[in-house]
């Protein structure tokens, strides 16, 4: 379980840390909380040359709200994202994904930033960020360029990030005001990664749904939005058949792993069972 | 690979060491500091059995490299007690309510448990348990440790500790 050997970098600007990526080339990696990369070069799945550890910077910590958007920086630890009262007000969908991450120790280093760039399906925040439509800030030598969440997954552990870029910080539309919001998740002790998880961020009018985006975790390669889900419960009041159709809809779009955390239908029927929970229960925090 | 050279503050003292990058934290405190209380268990990221705290926070020493921690101000189950050498409030709790049997999980339990006291020193069951969800016992079934946590947040909060009935 050691890992093998690299350089090690702490730079102490973006502009140093694109710099350093470029100039040590393919061999070199971002470090943020190493709670997903150590365990990778411990099991040698990773052999990275040189890692650029990316604590140093104080530019990509900090949660800002600039009215209109929260502005998260990809160094804010889910600790982090759970003390904060910016988060709290406007983004509480993302204190109630943060808190069903792993435990408290990987939390205090687990970066938000790592964690939507890592590409591992089982990531939560992925799901979530597509559900809220956020994008994302990436920055290399060639500059800054913003992709949008729903574009950045293209495969597990395949993303929009090209070698040498450093995701410097997430942009998230806020949410309206009285929207309901619901991350269900289903994993088999604490510190699982997801057999199944739906994220449900939708608005209410007069007992019908009126807007809806539906997130889904760890079924397939990639993050998922569903949206044909979310519109066949657009204009319901959540009765059984349409909470139905959803589940349904969503199953369509699913093509998750058989692993230790079940076999294919199992996982996409609790699957299905996530969306229905996700939504009654979104639904009813909606005001 | 180039050693570097770090210095951090371990239970109060300054220590030094030239380090590989690839060496882990957890082997930097038990093979170059000679500090045996922290425990490996997993080497995963799982167990918690090698929990320390850095700069006021939990963290598991296994997946945290040693050049990582230069500067940083380090407590390790050796420098939990009080500075006359008497017990602190956690380690009497876990004495008195046997909170441990084998005692391999203590040391990141202990730790654990103080950060997690100072972050909230009137912690309920359910925050205690969620707290110390990334700490494995294999021996007591974790009820007699979550007495000790509640036993140490009475002594700290100077309320009376009862003992919740079965
Ligand atoms: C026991 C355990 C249980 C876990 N359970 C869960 C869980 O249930 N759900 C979940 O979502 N996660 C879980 N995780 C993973 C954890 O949340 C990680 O912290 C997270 O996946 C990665 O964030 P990090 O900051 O640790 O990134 P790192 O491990 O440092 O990096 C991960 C990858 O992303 C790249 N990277 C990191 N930051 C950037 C950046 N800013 N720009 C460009 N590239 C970057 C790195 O180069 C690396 O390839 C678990 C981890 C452990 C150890
Ligand atoms: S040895 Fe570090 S978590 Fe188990
Ligand atoms: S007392 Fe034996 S593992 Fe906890």
């Amino acid at each position: 379980m050691i890992p093998g050997p690299f350089g090690y970098h702490r730079p102490e600007t973006v502009a140093d840390a694109v710099k350093l990526l470029a100039s040590l080339g393919d061999e070199a990696r971002p470090l943020a909380g190493g709670h997903s990369l150590i365990p990778m070069m411990k099991l040698r799945l990773a052999t990275p040359g040189h890692l650029v550890d990316l604590h140093r910077i104080p530019n990509l910590k900090g949660i800002r709200n600039d009215g209109g958007k929260v502005t998260i920086g990809a160094m804010t630890t889910q600790h982090e994202l759970l003390a904060s009262d910016v988060v709290a007000k406007a983004l509480p969908i993302l204190m109630e994904a943060a808190l069903l991450i792993a435990d408290p120790q990987v939390r205090y280093r687990g970066t938000i930033g790592g964690n939507v760039a890592n590409g591992d399906p089982g990531n939560d925040m992925p799901a979530m960020m597509m559900t809220l439509g956020a994008s994302y800030v990436l920055e290399g030598s060639a500059g800054a360029r913003t992709v949008a969440a729903t574009d950045f997954y293209q495969g597990a552990y395949f993303t929009a990030l090209d070698p040498g870029e450093i995701l410097t910080e997430i942009s998230i539309p806020t949410p309206a005001t009285g929207h309901g919001y619901a991350y269900e998740k289903l994993k088999r002790k604490v510190g699982d990664y997801a057999t199944a998880a739906a994220a449900v961020v939708l608005t209410m009018t007069g007992g019908k749904v009126a807007t809806c985006s539906i997130g889904l975790t760890n079924l397939s390669e990639t993050p998922l939005l569903a949206t044909d889900a979310a519109k066949a419960v657009i204009g319901t009041s959540l009765d059984d058949g349409s909470l139905k159709a959803a589940a349904a809809a969503a199953e369509q779009i699913m093509s998750p792993a058989a692993d230790a955390r079940g076999p294919v239908e199992y996982r996409k029927h609790v699957g299905g069972i996530m969306v229905m929970r996700a939504l009654k229960r979104a639904a009813q925090r909606a005001v | 690979m180039a050693k570097t050279h770090v210095t951090m503050k371990v239970n109060g003292n300054e220590v030094e060491g030239l380090v590989e990058p690839r060496l882990l934290l957890v082997h930097f405190i038990r093979d170059n500091l000679q500090l045996t209380g922290t425990h490996i268990g997993c080497e995963t990221t799982h167990c918690g059995a090698c929990t320390i705290d850095i700069d006021g926070m939990s963290v598991k020493s296994c997946t945290m490299f040693a050049v990582q921690a230069d500067g940083a101000d380090i407590l390790t189950i050796e420098g939990v007690a009080n500075a006359d050498g008497t017990l602190s409030a956690v380690q009497e709790g876990f004495r008195a309510m046997h909170g441990l049997q084998c005692g391999f999980c203590t040391p990141g339990m202990i730790v654990r448990a103080h950060r997690l006291l100072q972050e909230n020193p009137s912690p309920s069951e359910e925050d205690i348990r969620m707290g110390i969800s990334g700490n494995l016992c294999r021996c007591t079934g974790y009820q007699n440790i979550v007495k000790a946590i509640q036993y140490a947040a009475a002594k700290i909060n100077g309320t009376e500790f009862k003992e919740a009935a079965e």
